[in-house]
């Protein structure tokens, strides 16, 4: 047994490890109470099995590339930054990118990840053609929109419980360019936020960063990002059509003292950014794709900021309609506690393509907390507000909501688990999340 | 036109494998692969094609079957730009201390395979006026060890072989490279505790080997780290070597 947790460090629990060096030791490996774990950037409890986690990371070879369609098809190890690394000098991007490079392709199927562009271009699952799945009663089975549909949209967004995804077959995204033209618009409060982000949705990008320190008139003052894939004649002369993307050359090498993040560091960092990004407000610049869909990535093992004991986020979505009123709610409630991230976003999503996807009409706000003090107390009465506004929590990035709120967010639960049943026997792909939210006990 | 450079990597299934054949791809080689199981290695290869947009082709290659060995040079279907032998058995030293078979593969995995295969590139590179070896041996060959000096003992051999046919063959217009790369996070080590700072990925070993064929270094470590570490293993008095537990 070993010692496992997600990107958020919190829940560390028990779990066997094993990375199999083949599709069919692949199969040998599951075990009743089995998942498969890609590159391990789920906050809390995902990718973890009940019994055992199979690492897929290995698993990383593009089976064919057609540069006439930029149809590929790959293993699920594949990482983004190695499909961008690899095919965007050649003129190809994926469609969705999350915040981070490095997730493997099967990750982002099983969260069906959003990127910036979610309203306009909905989630991963929708550029996905169709999936190699090694089920639970150990088939392996090609799923598609029309083969074997039912399998297919549990399996996005599915959070890897309909099976081990072992390839899939995908389109990449046709650029001229690896850089962004991008607009900063500053926003004095929630408002003008909102409003901002509306007027925002033709642009292909857009997500607004919040300062969850300010209270008051300032309450949910916020920069907002559109942005554009930018054409070859918009590049500086002489400007190299594909930027390089740098590994990350910082790391936090040791866990912060805790104390490193406390109200006051964080709203002397939060007034600073403001400041900063308000000034640039207005004109558009090009940049390059790496700071703009991965700000985090040029810090390697950031997670170490928020010390031993890990941290939480708490993504929500809520419906469009309640928005506005529930969204200042909890930015007031978190401003009050005076701990909350210097991380907190703001996009609006569309409707999500998986049974269990995330996304809906609506706004997404994402707000990092270490642990520590009464923080669980405290995000179980925002979830409260969440549920009574008919919203939802991410579970790429839960660690801690209760069965309630998990059902009360995803109404077609019943439908997926009837699914998972249907590829399941004895409950061989159980997670711990699934143990904790919704297997039967 | 031009036709392009080819690399032969010997031992492709390896994981540093994978990542020299990337590498040389990326930077617009053709590739061979050869191993002992050619059909486990066709999708290596379709991922070097689908990547890179290269040639990869797969040759069927046994490293303790040193009888095949002429065959096999000969049957390529060209002399490559570049050999690169990955091959290599880390066995297990307690198994190899009394069971003399284990111990037997171990050394000629290491050494006698990789050399002789090496050796017999380095005259066809010689003949031609141009070539490029690369083998891949390790820090353990710099000192034997209490806990590994059955494969550290090979590997000695190995570089010493590579430096002396480095000696005899830069006369002759060829290259050769020894790497030592440390630990390595690779399906060899996994289950290993290795020392974080000291430890890289496959594909950093990959861009090392290329590096080092491109600007005609001779040894290289893949972390520099290594060099001061085995410069301290290396002069530390016999005396009190043996007293330390490693
Ligand atoms: C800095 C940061 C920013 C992020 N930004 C965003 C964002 O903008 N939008 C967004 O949507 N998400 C975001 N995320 C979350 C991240 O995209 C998802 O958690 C993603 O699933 C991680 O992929 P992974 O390969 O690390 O998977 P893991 O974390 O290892 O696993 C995640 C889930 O996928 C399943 N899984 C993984 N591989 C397979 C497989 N081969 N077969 C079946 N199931 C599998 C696991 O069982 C688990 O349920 C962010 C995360 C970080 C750390």
């Amino acid at each position: 047994m070993t010692l496992v947790s997600g990107w958020g460090r919190f829940p560390v629990v028990d779990s066997d490890v094993l990375r199999p060096r083949s599709f069919a030791a692949v199969g040998d490996a599951v075990v009743a109470g089995s998942v498969a774990r890609g590159n391990g950037r789920a906050y809390g409890d995902a990718a973890i099995g009940a019994v055992r986690t199979i690492g897929m990371t290995g698993f990383d070879r593009i089976r064919s590339f057609d540069p006439a369609t930029g149809r590929i098809r790959l293993e699920a190890g594949v990482q983004l930054a190695d499909l961008i690394d690899t095919f965007g000098p050649r003129g190809f991007l994926p469609f969705v990118v999350p915040g981070t490079r490095f997730v493997s392709v099967g990750g982002a199927i099983a969260a069906d990840v959003h990127g910036k562009n979610h309203h306009c271009e909905g989630g991963f699952g929708r550029y996905v053609d169709s999936i190699l799945l090694r089920t639970g009663q150990g088939q392996t089975i090609e799923v598609s929109r029309e083969q074997n549909s039912d399998a297919f949209f549990a399996t996005i967004g599915g959070m890897g419980l309909t099976g081990i995804i072992l390839e899939a077959t995908m389109r990449l995204r046709p650029v001229e360019t690896g850089w962004i033209r991008e607009r900063v618009i500053s926003a004095s409060d929630l408002d003008a936020a909102m409003r901002a982000l509306d007027a925002g949705d033709a642009a292909t990008y857009s997500v607004a960063w919040i300062d969850c320190a300010a209270r008051g008139r300032d309450l949910g003052r916020s920069l907002i990002y559109l942005g554009e894939h930018a054409s070859r004649d918009e590049l500086a002369e002489g400007a190299a059509a594909f930027p390089v993307g740098k590994n990350p050359n910082l790391a936090v090498p040791v866990d912060l003292p805790s104390m490193t993040l406390n109200r006051f560091s964080i709203r002397a960092f939060n007034e600073l950014y403001y400041r900063m990004g308000a000034r640039r407000a207005g004109g558009s610049h090009v940049v390059s794709l790496y700071p703009y869909f991965f700000p985090l990535d040029a810090i390697a093992d950031w997670n170490r900021i928020y010390g031993k004991r890990g941290f939480l986020q708490h993504q929500c979505v809520i419906p469009e309609r309640n928005a506005r009123a529930v969204l200042g709610e909890i930015l007031d409630r978190v401003a009050r506690r005076g701990d909350a991230s210097f991380l907190a976003v703001l996009k609006k999503l569309g409707q999500g393509d998986g049974i269990l996807s995330f996304p809906l009409p609506g706004y997404t706000l994402a707000l990092d907390f270490p642990v520590k003090g009464d923080i669980l107390n405290f995000l179980d009465e925002i979830d409260r507000l969440v549920v009574a506004a008919g919203g939802r929590l991410y579970l790429a990035k839960d660690a801690r909501q209760s069965r309630a709120t998990f059902e009360a967010g995803y109404p077609a639960l019943p439908r997926f688990n009837a699914i998972r049943k249907s590829l399941d026997l004895n409950g061989a792909i159980r997670s711990k999340l699934s143990q904790r939210l919704f297997d039967e006990v | 036109m031009t036709s392009r450079k080819t690399a032969l990597v010997l031992g492709g299934s390896s994981d540093i494998g994978r990542a020299a054949a990337r590498a040389f791809a990326k930077a617009g080689y053709d590739v061979g692969l050869a191993g002992r199981d050619v059909a486990a290695l066709e999708p290596d290869a379709a991922d070097l094609r689908a990547r890179y947009n290269v040639e990869a082709n797969l040759h069927k290659f046994d490293v303790l079957d040193t009888a095949s060995f002429d065959g096999f040079v000969a049957a390529l279907p060209a002399l490559p730009d570049v050999v690169i032998s990955i091959v290599g058995l880390l066995g297990v030293q307690q198994n190899a201390e009394s069971d003399l078979a284990h111990a037997t593969t171990i050394m000629r995995s290491n050494y006698e395979g990789p050399s002789l295969i090496l050796g017999l590139f380095a005259e066809k590179f010689l003949a031609r006026g141009a070539g490029t070896i690369v083998g891949v041996s390790s820090v353990a060959g710099d000192r034997g060890r209490a806990s590994n000096y059955v494969y550290g003992s090979a590997k000695a051999g190995f570089s010493a072989f590579l430096s002396g046919l480095r000696a005899r063959a830069s006369r002759g217009g060829v290259h050769v490279v020894t790497v030592k790369p440390g630990f390595v996070r690779t399906k060899m080590t996994e289950g290993m505790k290795l020392i974080g700072p000291l430890t890289v990925e496959a594909p950093v070993v990959g861009d090392a080997i290329l590096q080092a064929v491109e600007k005609k270094t001779e040894v290289v470590y893949v972390s520099g780290k290594w060099r001061l570490v085995m410069l301290i293993i290396k002069t530390l008095p016999e005396a009190v070597f043996k007293k330390l537990k490693f």
